[in-house]
């Protein structure tokens, strides 16, 4: 990280996002940047370099997870960074709304068995050649914690064969080896995160922001904002 | 005034593990209903909305079930319109 301009990043809240802060402190710990928090209510905010869309349950998940947040003023925004290159990543809640917002294919599912999972899960990095992974060794198994009730990722036939060809799959569960083994939501193909087809965006299901520092029992996640 | 129902069901292609844990609960032990198969959950959503006539009223009701009361991706929806005398 020497010698490079610091970035600008930003952390979008939703009523009810409770990973903004985690994702603020983060982001501060692993590459020293204080982060923005802003409120879904600003219609317009100055170019950012990184906006995260942070976990939670916004807007009480009613209808379907992240549906309602999609529509604030804020998206607008996001989408338009989006398209300017911004890097957006969608952890969880995030990544749920970034699915609604149409900036990634695909749905999130209630989990195959209507549990609330609340854990830490083994991942594989599929590609550590995204902006969000290359601080990450090729295929590296990680530990990240999860803790959804909608982390099923759903996409259709066409879909799913398009984001595997592209290379697009990021993140996979698996076993503490590394070998395949069924995502613990039944998630297709165990997928855990994907990126958009210019890369800039990401969404995963599980937290990095919550292990970036040894003090929380590990850091695992800290690479990622590395990356950046 | 009309009155708004738009039914919101998984698409055919989308596993309903709620729906599939409703089905189990039906054939087991506690309530006996063997012959219950292909059980999905849906939702409804009811709404009053104000125009003209009935035609433009379903238009604009799709356009908000299409938007946000569905998900295309994995959801589809049926939308009545009852007008309210």
């Amino acid at each position: 990280m020497k010698n490079m301009k610091k970035i600008r990043a930003a952390v979008v809240v939703f009523p009810g996002s409770n990973c903004d802060r985690d994702a603020q402190r983060a982001i501060k710990a692993a590459i020293g940047v204080e982060a923005r928090l802003v409120w879904h209510k600003e219609s317009s905010m100055e170019n950012f370099d990184l906006i995260v869309l942070p976990g939670g349950f916004s807007f009480g998940d009613y209808l379907r997870t992240g549906a309602i947040a999609r529509y604030s003023p804020v998206m607008a925004e996001v989408i338009r960074q989006a398209k300017r290159g911004a890097r957006v990543l969608g952890i969880c809640n995030g990544f749920q709304i970034l699915t609604e917002a149409g900036l990634l294919p695909g749905a999130l599912l209630r989990n195959q068995n209507l549990l609330f999972l609340s854990r830490d899960v083994w991942l594989r990095v599929e590609n550590n050649a995204t902006a969000f992974t290359r601080a990450y060794g090729k295929k590296q198994v990680i530990r990240l914690p999860i803790a959804h009730g909608d982390g099923n990722y759903f996409i259709d036939d066409e879909g799913y064969k398009k984001l595997e060809g592209e290379g697009r799959v990021v993140l996979r569960y698996c076993a503490s080896d590394g070998s395949d083994e069924a995502a613990p939501n039944g998630a297709r193909g165990n997928i855990a995160g994907i990126v958009n087809e210019t890369g800039n965006v990401l969404g995963l299901m599980p937290h990095p922001e919550r292990l970036t520092e040894p003090i929380l029992g590990g850091a695992d996640g800290r690479r990622m904002f590395e990356s950046l | 005034m009309f009155k708004v129902k738009v039914t919101v069901m998984f698409r055919k292609s989308v596993l309903d593990p709620q729906g599939a844990a409703v089905e189990r609960a039906l054939k087991g032990g506690g309530i006996s209903f063997p012959e219950v198969s292909s059980v999905r959950v849906g939702k409804v959503v009811e709404l009053m909305m104000s125009g003209t006539d009935a035609r433009s009223v379903e238009e604009r009701a799709r356009l908000l079930a299409d938007r946000i009361l569905a998900n295309p991706v994995m959801e589809e929806y049926a939308v009545e319109v009852e007008p309210l005398s």
